[in-house]
């Protein structure tokens, strides 16, 4: 190792960071140490609100509008990025620092042509020509694996699919060879198979520029794979920094550990169902057409009292539209949605109310199915006065009692509004409005997709436990296999609107498996921060993710 | 491309259902209008007998309904039908000129007002987005609020004060433009536009601050996307930033705003015309209501109804343009 490989590139000390809400700054990072030097990958890990991208922002010298750093340095090589001009840190950005978005759907520009936004940047800054720059992109593309490396950048940004793009945008990142990369979440938002060629992409794109890099995400499977350091946060503190193995295999601090712990929880084996038993839901035979573009194809299984059935697959593969067909928003085209052995009407219109009384539903996104609107009482209320026409003292009675039963405080939480309360909180009010109903069968749609893990967890042991108080039957929609195997009794796997394999759990995870199934599986990150090496020294790099799914 | 051009066929197709149930309201409308030609032009000696006769000359006496069809019928073989007044000229000194038809007698008017029309928006509209740029890139500084308070207050202003207003700075106090502008037939190209010059910078007051604040509104619209933060983390100048990612994607917004100003150009401009006795499209519409002049005023109202259909049609064209999405589908 030579002297300049172990130069300090960032150095940020006692970083305090403040946001503005309602006329007053409040305090988001409270005084955070970090080092990176020369070709580093640091992980910075923590739950939303965490302050991890703030911090990853503030190390390129920008905060958002209505941030700001109150304390501290921040430097990049030397520079005091906090009391350059704004024309050096525009010479800096794009050049030198780069940054990774997590959504790169939305950052890149909808109006040009992905190649334009490429070469954007090494023109402006002088550092190549647009020929060169373009020439360039196209090699950077192709190291990035993605097809058709010499026509993917002619497209347009909602030409191209999600996995492909965050390659892109790595790409766009690297276009001027910078010191430093911030990833910021870039493989949150996508499917496990396409994640994890991504990540082997960016990885291997960043040893071989010998970049350095701060990788921000909440996934500390990912995090292993990525990063040389972490570093953890916890509400713009950090909690502790560690290289990564020591930092995996002997975690100090009490957060980590509740960290590392999330991916225990585990439900006991049921006994297996008996052959003669009526499900409550069978899903039968089911066809199900959007206009005339065909979405299932001959989609069979059953749902027993008191069980939950995981339905996996990746985005596209019919897991919702399946739900819909049996809630009756989407009426197959053929087949037959049975409740208890009785046929349900396709159409939810010519459904009678105790029909429509059984099938509940949970959202993902428990911000948007909660109207802004109505307190908390009034959401709740609702579906006990329609379902059960309960009315004034009964109905409070049977509304604190829901609130009691999904652990939150009547007297406390009865006259709130949705936005006042936590992101986990919320999806508990979804909760009770689809118990209100008093059904037996619950769709859960990716219920805890969008929460943090520690949360995420809260959520699926209150599920259980209300399954097993109320003889619930959960058909439990996500694309997740740790929640899988923390939650599901059976499992029904999903590709291309076709069932590929359905049985129990145990089964499922034990080989042989259905090659789509062993795909899935062996592309969910484990904590091994070897993990990754060894499936590429495996499998090799065509056989893993999209690529492989393509094969088939 | 394909779905584009469906789109674009049926928007012209549901324009031309629109113009037909315009032409209707425009019939029924302009014959409730209390009194008739053959009444005000008699004026007040008029005796049954004369004003019978007349309107039995100019098929006043037929129902409704006939009149509308053959005015409907007309009108799609391009006859708009022959100005009462001018007819009446005509009969009266007994020559026959060949400009007793509405069209002769609107051509020359719609020609001058299409001209002013142009005049503006070639100042107007690039005026407005460069100060809307202008205004979105320096938000909220000294600049933003000068541009704001100006547009405003001359939108806020009556159109015939800011007329008198440009005519005493840039005509009486410093005599740069003529503060008449009785253009006619064989002028040049140059004298036209010195003469329009005024009541074209009057009608850019008026439409600035519309187009101007609908440009800044949609470019700090989209200033909190992602595709905006990335820019300026590529190390963009801010300049950059608004006018290359910025731009393109609130081209839809201005675009509607900018059709609905040049429909007003086209349609409402009558006050300006009488101040400065321009000879446009708004005074003889106005000379026509007053006399009763009923095939004039239908036309007028027929050409207004469809200017402001194809403008609108143009808008909604182009701001699906403008979206790459619907010009290069997956």
């Amino acid at each position: 190792m030579t002297d300049e490989t172990s130069d300090i590139l960032v150095k940020m000390r006692g970083v305090k960071m403040e946001g503005r809400s309602d006329e007053t700054w409040s305090p988001i990072i409270n005084g955070v140490d970090l080092t990176l030097k020369r070709g580093e990958v640091l992980g910075l890990i923590g739950e939303s609100g965490a302050g991890k991208s703030t911090l990853g922002l503030a190390a390129m010298g920008y905060t958002r509008d209505g941030v700001r750093i109150s304390e501290g340095t921040v430097e990049f090589d030397g520079i005091d990025l906090l009391k350059a001009s704004a024309a050096t840190k525009r010479d800096l950005l794009g050049k030198r620092i780069a940054y990774v978005a997590q959504s790169a759907a939305a950052s890149f520009n909808p109006a040009h042509k992905l190649l334009d936004q490429h070469v954007e940047g090494p023109v402006q800054h002088g550092v190549m020509g647009r020929n060169e720059s373009a020439q360039d992109g196209i090699e950077l593309y192709e190291k990035l694996r993605l097809p058709n490396p010499d026509q993917i950048g002619f497209r347009y940004p909602h030409q191209v699919s999600g996995g492909q793009l965050q390659r892109c945008m790595t790409a766009m990142a690297m276009s001027c060879r910078p010191d430093l990369i911030i990833f910021d979440e870039p493989t949150t938002a996508l499917d496990v198979t396409t994640q994890i060629e991504v990540l082997a992409a960016i990885r291997d794109i960043v040893d071989q520029f010998n970049t350095a890099a701060i990788y921000i995400t909440h996934d500390l499977a990912v995090v292993a794979q990525m990063a040389d350091q972490i570093k953890v946060l916890l509400k713009g503190d950090e909690v502790e920094t560690a290289d990564t193995r020591t930092m995996l295999a002997a975690p100090t601090q009490e957060y980590t550990k509740s960290l590392w712990a999330v991916r225990s929880f585990e439900r006991p084996t049921k006994p297996v169902v008996q052959s003669d038993a009526v499900p409550v839901i069978r899903v039968e035979n089911v066809d199900a057409a959007y206009g005339t573009v065909p979405v299932l194809h001959d989609v069979s299984f059953d749902l027993h009292q008191g069980r939950t059935v995981a339905v996996v697959g990746e985005s596209g593969s019919g897991k919702s539209t399946t739900a819909r067909c049996i809630t009756g928003l989407l009426p197959p085209k053929s087949g037959q949605i049975m409740l208890d052995g009785q046929t349900l009407p396709a159409d939810y219109k010519k459904r009678t109310k105790d029909q429509l009384r059984q099938v509940q539903m949970i959202y993902q996104m428990a911000d948007t199915a909660l109207n802004p609107r109505m307190s908390i009482g009034q959401i709740i209320a609702r579906p006990v006065e329609f379902y059960l026409g309960l009315k004034g003292k009964e109905k409070r009675r049977r509304v604190d009692a829901l609130l009691e039963q999904i652990e939150l405080e009547p007297t406390q939480y009865y006259h709130r509004l949705p936005s006042e309360l936590s992101g986990g909180q919320k999806q508990r009010i979804g909760i009770a409005r689809a118990l209100a109903a008093e059904p037996k069968f619950i769709i859960c749609d990716e219920v805890t997709s969008a929460l943090d893990q520690l949360v995420a967890e809260g959520i699926l042991r209150l599920l259980a436990r209300l399954q097993d108080e109320l003889q619930l039957t959960y058909m439990f929609i996500t694309h997740d296999l740790a929640t899988v195997r923390a939650i599901a009794d059976e499992v029904v796997v999903m590709k291309d609107g076709r069932v590929v394999e359905q049985g129990p759990k145990k089964e499922m995870f034990k080989p042989p498996h259905h090659p789509y199934t062993d795909l899935l599986l062996s592309s969910v990150p484990e904590m091994d921060p070897d993990w990754l090496t060894n499936l590429l020294n495996e499998r090799g790099v065509d056989n893993i993710g999209d690529a492989a799914v393509d094969k088939m | 491309m394909g779905s584009v051009l469906r789109i674009i066929l049926q928007r012209l197709a549901l324009g031309l259902l629109t113009l037909l149930i315009v032409s209707i309201v425009i019939f029924v409308a302009v014959n409730l209008l209390p009194g008739d030609f053959a009444e005000s032009i008699l004026g007040q000696g008029a005796t049954p007998e004369a004003v019978a006769s007349i309107r039995r000359d100019l098929g006043l006496d037929q129902p409704l309904i006939t009149r509308y069809f053959d005015w409907l019928g007309g009108v799609l073989q391009g006859d708009l039908g022959t100005s009462f007044a001018q007819a009446n000229f005509a009969t009266f000194t007994g020559t026959d000129s060949g400009a007793t038809t509405v069209a002769a007698q609107i051509a020359p008017r719609f020609a001058n007002t299409m001209f002013l029309a142009m005049v503006t928006a070639a100042i107007a509209v690039p005026f407005s987005i460069i100060l809307g740029v202008l205004a979105a890139l320096y938000r909220n500084t000294v600049f933003d609020r000068a541009t704001n308070i100006f547009t405003l207050s001359s939108i806020s202003s009556p159109e015939f004060f800011l007329a008198y207003i440009l005519i005493l700075f840039l005509a009486v106090l410093n005599p740069i433009f003529p503060s008449l502008s009785n253009i006619f037939e064989g002028m040049s190209f140059g004298e036209r536009l010195e003469k329009s010059m005024l009541p074209a910078l009057t009608l850019t007051l008026v439409v600035t601050a519309h187009m101007m604040r609908m440009t800044r509104a949609a470019i700090i619209n989209l200033l909190a996307s992602p595709y905006i933060e990335m820019a300026r983390l590529k190390g963009l100048s801010p300049m950059r930033v608004i006018v290359k990612h910025a731009l393109p994607n609130a081209l839809a917004p201005i675009i509607n705003v900018i059709a609905l100003n040049l429909a007003y150009l086209i349609t409402g401009v009558v006050v300006v015309e009488v101040v400065f006795v321009y000879p446009g499209i708004g005074q003889l519409f106005v000379d026509s209501v007053k006399i009763r002049d009923i095939p004039v005023v239908q036309a007028c109202c027929l050409i207004f109804a469809t200017a402001f259909i194809l403008l609108n049609l143009t808008a909604d064209i182009m701001s699906i343009l403008s979206n790459p999405r619907l010009r290069h589908p997956k």
